[in-house]
């Protein structure tokens, strides 16, 4: 990068940029798939009368939840009840710092990225715990404590299905993960092929475990609207529980970027030499597009599947997803050791 | 060793009183969990006192009567021809249903019989509410478990059935249609080939619930082997309807009781299921609107000529008598006890619905369970707030 900017500004307009993408992502996300796709998917149009499609609902809803009152429940303790969902969003708030959108586009290229994205984002389980805790309410308790179980088991699986994919890329850096994917070799030629053709099962896991980070059906018990009536929020209203609702959202863009970076190849195409200065601009679409993708198969599992029990999700992370993941690390380092 | 039995007791009281005071903390650390009455899993106000051990539901008892409307003593003040318009309002998803035991009573009570055609009708009617009840039933078991697609299809091809009611009845909810003596009104022109093609959808939408939740892993993995009613219990129980069958009881009003109800003039057949879990209920309903559909299709090509009103005077007097009729409804057997004094409206009239049996084993299936098989009991068990409380 030739551009020298001084320090304070360069972090001014990180923070900057990082506070729109944040919501902007959210606002998407929930238009596309919650408004629009799930419509679809249940032959119903979705909002149609705010705006051309109704694309301005999302600001109506924000204006909405704005206006509310915000209640404490009496018995509430209320300095963590009004602490936790911005410990929440603080979780994905960190989780964007590692995310690159282009050869130079990234807020801070830690060494240690995936790592750090993988620690950042198990901080809200902590918020999720502490809301359950704090509402004072016995719907919120057990969405709490569920959350807390699922979220701590199925971080496990996450990890390890990431360790198959730093083996083969031999760095935790996500921009080097790019790089690794971008300068990828068979055979000699020069290919750039994403990483999900030789760590597949690692994306299957990485997904799964995904949905149960964020939440989303089959694995949403903690919030359960049928049975716990909206589980650790279910106390929040107004302008704290816009808060979870961005977060949710947000988490999802967030993990979505992550297997976009590390299994798709992030903003880099095939073929193409990733020192490209151009694709500072062509990079943040691409990344957009594969998010999205994925952002997709979130969804598109969500509104099909009927969720799991408790005890049935911590079997299927403990039985399943993380000896696969074991078994998946093992062959990736005798195949990294023998070619 | 008295303490416990204490603890035993204080527990019992406080599962079983219908007050504020079952909220209070008890020693051990058991929480008691109040499911309702405004929980979207009792879709009405029905209260489920849970006792937890974590998530672990150590007792349960339905607490019912949040809805009750009084309509066995309001009918005591009406006239025969205004019941209907009371008891549409007891299982409010299938309504005409309702109808039809009552009227059935009344008949026998007065000695009329609905000439042919009225009766062909009443049972494509009845059948029709059936379709309209448990197709609700098929979408929203998904919703209690977390699917939120199927309810969308459900809400959907379910209207298509409310269409049909509606263009021969007047009303999608309340049709308050059925006489003593025959059907109010005849069947509009071109309804026949409709109702053809809305049971063609009907069955184009129990194949996509088999696609989207019977043959799904999850919702198999949820509802297999949870709540599951032995024979016995079951028929101890009184349940009756799809509960019954699916804890295999070869067991339908509709088959097994003479009735004026033309179902000895088509072929059909009556679902069973071995299990008695969730899934059964849930595959034994599937089953029977299926065949309802088939009903309909068959009785409509037989549909006979004639009048749908039979000779009764304007003013309808029951004579002294009693008479018990119940029929297979959507939800189960219900039935009508009349008792006339020979006046212009019964004496005294009891209501058995089958809600409120297929609830009283709730206490006895949910014990030992977490709480998410509460919600897809509940929901399995498949009952009408009206049809508890009425």
């Amino acid at each position: 990068m030739t551009l020298a900017l001084a320090y304070w500004m360069e972090t001014s307009i990180k923070l900057a940029v990082t506070l729109v993408v944040i919501p902007t992502t959210s606002l998407i996300l929930v238009y596309l798939f919650l408004f629009k796709m799930m419509a679809f998917m249940q032959s119903r149009l979705g909002p149609m009368e705010t705006g051309p499609h109704g694309t301005l609902q999302l600001i109506a809803e924000a204006i909405k939840f704005l206006q509310k009152e915000d209640i404490h429940p009496d018995n509430a303790d209320k300095h963590v009840f009004a602490l936790a969902p911005i410990v929440v969003l603080m979780s994905t708030f960190l989780l964007y710092v590692v995310l690159p959108a282009g050869p130079d586009l990234i807020v801070e290229d830690l060494d240690t990225g995936v790592f750090y994205a993988m620690a950042v984002s198990s901080l809200s389980a902590l918020g999720v715990l502490m809301a359950g805790w704090a509402s004072a309410n016995k719907y919120a308790l057990l969405g709490g404590l569920r959350a807390a179980g699922q979220l701590i088991a199925y971080e496990l699986p996450l990890v390890l299905a990431v360790v198959g994919v730093a083996i083969q890329a031999e760095t935790l850096s996500l921009q080097g993960i790019v790089h690794a994917q971008a300068n990828w070799e068979i055979f000699g030629i020069a290919s750039g092929m994403p990483f999900i053709f030789t760590q597949f099962l690692a994306f299957l896991i990485f997904m799964i475990s995904a949905q149960a980070e964020l939440t989303q059906t089959p694995f949403d018990m903690p919030v359960a609207e049928t049975e716990l009536v909206g589980g650790f929020h279910i106390e929040y209203t107004g302008f704290r529980f816009l808060l979870f609702f961005m977060a949710e959202f947000g988490t999802a863009f967030a993990f979505a970027s992550i297997g976009a970076v590390i299994f798709l190849g992030g903003w880099s195409l095939p073929f193409v030499d990733p020192t490209a200065n151009w694709l500072n601009i062509v990079g943040p679409g691409v990344m957009l597009a594969k998010i999205l993708f994925l952002t997709f198969l979130i969804f598109w599992v969500r509104f099909t599947y009927p969720r799991l029990r408790e005890d049935q999700l911590q079997k299927f992370a403990w039985k399943v997803l993380i000896p696969l993941s074991l078994v998946n690390i093992v062959v990736t380092g005798v195949f990294k050791v023998a070619f | 060793m008295t303490a416990t039995s204490d603890h035993q007791q204080i527990s019992y009281i406080a599962g079983q009183a219908a007050d504020a005071r079952v909220n209070v903390e008890l020693l051990t650390g058991d929480m008691t969990l109040n499911i309702g009455p405004q929980h979207p899993a009792t879709h009405g106000t029905l209260r489920i006192a849970a006792q937890l051990d974590g998530e672990l539901v150590i007792k349960a008892d339905p607490i019912m009567g949040y809805m009750h409307r009084g309509y066995e003593k309001l009918v005591e003040v009406r006239t025969y021809p205004q019941v209907t318009t009371l008891v549409n309002r007891i299982d409010w998803m299938g309504s005409f249903a309702n109808e039809v035991p009552f009227i059935l009573a009344a008949e026998q009570l007065m000695g009329v019989e609905a000439p042919p055609r009225a009766q062909w009708i009443r049972t494509v009617l009845f059948e029709l509410s059936r379709i309209a009840n448990v197709a609700l039933f098929l979408g929203d078991m998904g919703v209690q478990l977390g699917a939120l697609t199927p309810v969308f299809f459900a809400f959907r091809d379910r209207e298509r059935v409310l269409n049909q009611i509606e263009a021969i009845t007047g009303g999608r909810f309340h049709p308050n249609f059925d006489r003593i003596g025959g059907l109010k009104d005849d069947i509009p022109k071109g309804w026949i080939e409709e109702t053809k093609d809305c049971m063609n959808k009907m069955r184009t939408f129990c194949d996509e619930m088999d696609d989207l939740l019977v043959g799904n892993e999850v919702f198999q993995a949820r509802c297999r082997g949870v709540g599951v009613i032995p024979k016995d219990v079951a028929l101890g129980y009184g349940l009756s309807g799809a509960n019954l069958r699916a804890s295999g009881v070869d067991w339908d009003l509709r088959r097994d009781v003479a009735s004026p109800l033309v179902y000895d003039q088509v072929d059909w057949k009556v679902w069973t299921h071995p299990d008695g879990d969730s899934f059964a209920r849930y595959w034994v309903r599937l089953q029977e609107v299926r065949e309802s559909t088939h009903i309909v299709d068959q009785l409509l090509d037989g549909i006979p000529s004639g009048p749908i009103m039979a000779k009764v005077p304007r003013i309808i007097k029951v004579p002294e008598g009693e008479a018990y009729i119940s029929t297979e409804n959507p939800l189960g057997e219900m039935g009508y006890y009349i008792v006339s004094k020979g006046d212009l409206g019964p004496f005294r009239v009891k209501i058995r619905t089958p809600s409120f049996n297929n609830i009283s084993i709730v206490p006895w299936v949910m014990r030992g369970v977490f709480v998410p098989d509460v919600i897809t009991i509940l929901g399995s068990l498949y009952f009408i707030l009206g049809d508890i409380d009425r």
